[in-house]
């Protein structure tokens, strides 16, 4: 059982509160009709599948409701850290310090 | 007094007799016994047989390792439990044991001829021998290997005991309290830390237990011990026994399972019989000691062979001798100890052969002034003793070449192939191991945990150092909680400080290939069997491990795993590490399925949610069935009526007068604010912009690939406000889905979401006089066709209660669909139950539902759809906003597998003879076609329908929408069914009902 710290609430709290939610930082196009078929297979199908520090979406849905964005290193299962939804994607140096 | 019972010694109670019986005899033990120690106080060692050659075994160990003393025992009906490690069961009275893997009796087992076959089961032979004939397989084979098949007995009784649960947040979790954790554990709680220690035994000590003649701080390790244990209580330390650390899981997660029960005469009342902890600790001390390992030789299996530190242990804690003679076989020095007790106890102790040529001076001194013959630099190349051991075979090696043998007789075997530190928890946490080449063992490395490991764990050995490390660790747990800890030495006195070497199989001279020379005793694995797993191509040790089951049974290899990678590293010609070591997983040792449940069996499995009108319906004597977590009225039986009756009833008088159903369990959603219509516009395919408040549409919800996710429909209160509704299994999805898109892509739409699926009961009243029913009841809406057509919402009183009432129909005919806030929905229910009687009001259930849904070709998600359906395939392409920009999901829909031809379509099917198709039938174009034919769909619904008297069907068929009169062909068990293709609208088609 995880102990994940949902930026919203700001408390750390266990896994069983939270769901999964996919890679992070992946926007919807403003325009899908402007897409290739190649373009928008990539944008439905195509995941980064990360061996080590992986952006990924959970939603504190036992708790406040709100999505938000986290970094964890697939390989050990630790969250490095999390973040607001909209928030810039962490620099690895701020990763490695948050570590 | 039993015949090896020695007054005096162990920590058995002797004025305390319990009595049990294995198979089916009475004995009697001490309070304090195991199963195994009460039965070698008679001198019983044959305790089963093994799993594969059902091979005579006893115990080896008088522990949680044990291997091979694994029985059934019983306290009556329902609770019998297999494959009970006897060395860990403690005696309670009336205890019923018996033994496993036997037939007919234990001395004499039929199943033994596996052993003389042995040839036949060497590593692999499940791949090898049962190949062929193929037909052999059903019929031969495959129940021969199940009725072989198999650890003791399965129990067939429900288990009628509880299992409780708990959480537990402490500073410092200390697991093992031997010598390193009772050092450990008093220097945290000394510095101000909250701590817990437990230890799988039934008390605190370790191996100290079983050396009571070592000397700590002028005592007597006893003596010291209870003054420990009563210094860790008056520091508050929470003590649990009989409670084993099961797995070590992120951030230092631990799940503990204590025997609250099983060792007592007659648990309390309503007690649980096992504890499951869920602990969370800032800090844990892993001091889980070390496990000895055999030595590998032909016949190193036989009742009355065991591990001198096994048989050190009975001496010492119970009292019992395992033997009036003993031999001693070790690479170990503290095998050395364990012949000193027993020959101080007055058991004679004929030999020790120790492996290596040089052996410390004191211990043969020591050994020799007790008349023990000592033969350094020896091999043991056999026994002999069929039920019991009679003698070991043993050889000098000199420049490794094995000299003559000689047989030494004796009734008990003590052998020793050194300890492995016991690091199993350690590697949960994927903690590396480091190969020790001096020691040749692996060793703690790094640690991904808050953790510190003490003792015999880092390859210590003797009381001093281990004590020594134990207080290093408390205080590091200490430090690590900004804490400050005292150091607390302590000295040792008579230490029994000891090394060793470890061994691959032990050389002999005789054939290597005719020895049963056992590395894994529960799984009957040889040394052998591992040198053919290396010879026929595995380089792994995963692979070796697999192909010969080493390490595989329920002991996970905590004896064989180091034996058996010394076998295969040698095989392979490389060093240890290069080979590797399998991974421990969790448990540490079998965990029952009750611990694991808890409270989540019975009623308390999961929740049942219930609508407000669940208790009319259970009163009616309704028949339900579960959806998603509600519990749904299925029919509404009358007396005499079976499920064919009763449907076939409540269709038929719903479209021929009125029907009323509970359809609270639809999802609701209220989607609100000044971009409501917006936000709808994005997320359904159908437009929203020009919908009218008072009206309602059909809504499709599609995923960005593309494939219908939900359905419902959506009624418009308000220029702001939207009515959703969703499936009542989708509910939480589509809010789930909503939320997303809300929050993470369009953060700018001014837009709020409610579930209020629990906050409104909704009764749909459907048939012919449907508006006849209702009308008296509604305040404040004219019902007319006129005032309030089909697919109006309208904002209203119903029987006195504020509603939302929808002109809507899931069913054909005129339908209306009320929602009251659910405190309200039972009166609602009962008013509309009442004025419905001049018309004959059915209620029906969701079985009558989807017959009637289905006569009309509307989908149910999830049945009719699998998550690979889109709008064009479902018929539905008249729900898609053509003229809308975008929506979730709308570029897929030109995706290029997308707009292929031939893709399944929903059609309907009606069968030529009559036959209810199954649903989940496949379905194929040409019946005449070779094996394996091409399936072309199949089945989604399929039903009776009174209306139509004729069973009708829905399908997904390739194409389908262009073959409409084509015949389709459906092969079933008892012959091919040939079925028209139609419309999915088989009742009504053209919609009047639904204008009445």
């Amino acid at each position: 059982m995880l102990l994940i710290h949902c930026p919203y609430c700001d408390e750390t709290l266990p896994e069983a509160e939270f769901a999964y939610a996919g890679e992070a930082h992946i926007a919807r196009p403003a325009d899908p009709s402007a897409l290739t078929d190649e373009e928008w297979r990539d944008f439905l199908f195509i995941r980064t599948n990360a061996r080590g520090p992986h952006y990924e979406r959970w939603r504190h849905i036992h708790g406040c409701g709100r999505f938000f964005n986290a970094c964890r290193d697939t390989v050990s299962d630790r969250f490095l850290m999390t973040y607001k939804a909209g928030e810039e994607r962490p620099a690895h140096a701020t990763l490695e310090a948050a570590e | 007094m039993s015949r090896y019972r020695i007054p005096g010694m162990g920590r058995v109670d002797p004025a305390r007799t319990v009595r049990f019986t294995f198979d089916g005899r009475s004995y009697t033990g001490l309070r304090g016994d195991t199963v195994a120690s009460a039965l070698l106080a008679h001198g019983v060692h044959l305790m089963g047989r093994s799993f594969k050659y059902h091979r005579p075994r006893g115990p080896v160990t008088a522990g949680s390792e044990e291997p091979n003393a694994l029985i059934g025992t019983s306290r009556g009906p329902g609770r019998f439990e297999p494959n009970t490690r006897a060395t860990v069961q403690e005696l309670r009275e009336g205890l019923v044991a018996e033994s496993q893997n036997k037939w007919p009796s234990l001395k004499f087992d039929i199943g033994a001829v596996n052993d003389r076959a042995y040839m036949l089961f060497s590593a692999g032979f499940y791949y090898k021998t049962f190949m062929w004939p193929r037909s052999f397989w059903d019929r031969v084979y495959e129940p021969f290997i199940r009725a072989a098949a198999g650890l003791g007995k399965s129990p067939t009784e429900a288990d009628p005991d509880s299992y409780a649960s708990r959480n537990l947040h402490t500073d410092v979790l200390v697991i093992g309290g031997g010598a390193a954790g009772l050092q450990a554990a008093l220097v945290a709680a000394k510095s101000g830390a909250r701590v817990v220690l437990v230890d799988e035994n039934p008390e605190m000590g370790g191996s100290l237990l079983s050396d009571p003649s070592v000397r700590i701080d002028g005592q007597g390790a006893w003596a010291w011990l209870a003054d420990r244990v009563a210094q860790l209580r008056a520091a508050g330390v929470t003590l649990m026994t009989r409670t084993t650390a099961i797995g070590y899981y992120h951030q230092n997660f631990v799940g503990l399972v204590e025997r609250v029960a099983d060792h007592l005469d007659r648990p309390p009342q309503g007690a649980p019989r096992e504890r499951m902890w869920h602990v969370r600790a800032r800090q844990v001390v892993l001091a889980q000691g070390a496990l000895e390992k055999p030595l590998v030789f032909d016949g190193n299996d036989r009742p009355g062979v065991m591990l001198a530190g096994a048989a050190q242990t009975y001496l010492n804690r119970y009292g019992v001798k395992v033997g009036d003679i003993a031999a001693v076989v070790t690479s170990h020095d503290s095998a050395w100890y364990a012949a000193f007790d027993l020959a101080d106890a007055g058991a004679r102790v004929a030999a020790i052969a120790d492996t290596r040529d040089r052996v410390r001076q004191d211990l043969v001194d020591a050994a020799r002034r007790r008349g023990i013959e000592v033969l350094a630099g020896h091999t043991a190349t056999a026994t002999s003793g069929r039920l019991r051991v009679r003698s070991v075979r043993v050889n000098p090696v000199r420049d490794g070449k094995v000299g003559p043998g000689r047989e030494i007789a004796c009734d008990v075997l003590l052998i020793c192939g050194g300890w492995t530190p016991s690091l199993h928890l350690f590697s949960h946490t994927k903690g590396s191991l480091a190969w020790d080449a001096d020691n040749r063992t692996f060793l703690p490395d790094r640690t991904t945990e808050a953790c510190q490991i003490a003792g015999a764990g880092r390859g210590l050995w003797g009381y001093g150092p281990v004590l020594e490390d134990g207080m290093r660790a408390g205080l590091a747990a200490a430090e690590a909680l900004g804490r400050t800890g005292t150091p607390a030495g302590a000295g040792v006195e008579g230490d029994r400080p000891g090394t060793g070497v470890t061994q691959k199989e032990l050389p002999t001279d005789r054939s290597a290939g005719k020895a049963k020379a056992f590395v894994d005793y529960q799984n009957d694995v040889t040394a052998k069997d591992i040198r053919l797993a290396v010879r026929e191509g595995m380089r792994s040790i995963e692979h070796v491990k697999r192909y010969t089951t080493n390490g595989m049974a329920t002991d996970q290899g905590k004896m064989s795993n180091i034996n058996g990678l010394m076998i295969a590293a040698d095989a392979l010609a490389k060093e240890p590490p290069q080979v590797g070591l399998t991974t421990f997983r969790p448990p540490y040792t079998p965990t029952s399925f009750g611990a694991f449940v808890g409270y989540h069996k019975g009623a308390t499995f999961e929740l049942t949610r219930r609508t407000p009108i669940d208790p009319w319906a259970e009163a009616q004597g309704a028949a339900f069935e579960p959806v998603s977590l509600w519990r749904r009225a299925w029919y509404f039986p009358r007396a005499g009526e079976d499920m064919h009756a009763a449907v076939a009833r409540e269709c038929r008088m719903t479209r021929a007068s009125a029907g009323m159903f509970d359809a609270s369990t639809l999802g609701k959603i209220e989607v609100a604010g000044p971009d409501a219509t917006e936000f709808m516009n994005r997320m359904y395919t159908n437009p929203w912009t020009k919908l009218a408040p008072g009206r309602c549409r059909y809504g499709l919800l599609l995923g960005e690939d593309g494939f219908i996710r939900d359905d419902g429909v959506i009624g418009r209160l308000a220029q702001d406000l939207f009515h959703v509704t969703t499936t009542t299994g989708g509910a939480a999805r589509v809010l789930n889905m909503m939320e997303d898109y809300l929050q993470t892509e369009w953060p700018d739409l001014d837009v709020w979401l409610t579930s209020t699926t629990e906050q409104w009961a909704t009764v749909a009243v459907n048939g012919p006089n449907a508006r006849k029913v209702l009308a008296p009841l509604v305040e404040g809406q004219d019902l007319s066709d006129e005032a309030f057509p089909h697919m109006s919402v309208a904002q209203c009183t119903v029987a006195g209660f504020p509603a939302r009432l929808f002109r809507i129909s899931f069913t054909g005919e005129l339908g209306f669909e009320i929602n009251v806030p659910a405190r309200h929905g039972l009166a609602l229910w009962t008013a509309i139950h009442a004025a419905g009687q001049p018309y004959d009001i059915c209620p029906y259930g969701t079985e009558t539902m989807h017959v009637l849904r289905a006569e009309k070709g509307y989908i149910i998600v999830g049945q009719d759809t699998d998550g690979t359906v889109t709008p064009q395939d479902a018929g539905l392409d008249w729900a898609i906003g053509k003229a809308k920009k975008d929506f979730v999901g709308k570029r897929s829909l030109q995706r290029p597998d997308i707009v292929a031809p031939n893709r399944k379509q929903l059609v309907g099917l009606l069968t030529e003879d009559g036959t209810r198709l199954q649903e989940g039938a496949q379905i194929v174009l040409d019946p005449n076609q070779t094996l394996p034919m091409t399936m072309a769909g199949h089945v989604t619904s399929s039903y009776d329908s009174v209306a139509l008297g004729r069973p009708i069907a829905m399908a997904v068929i390739a194409g389908g929408h262009g073959r409409m009169g084509e015949t389709v062909h459906i092969p079933m068990p008892n012959g091919t069914v040939r079925a028209t293709i139609t419309s999915t609208n088989f009742y009504d088609p053209a919609g009047e009902r639904l204008k009445a």
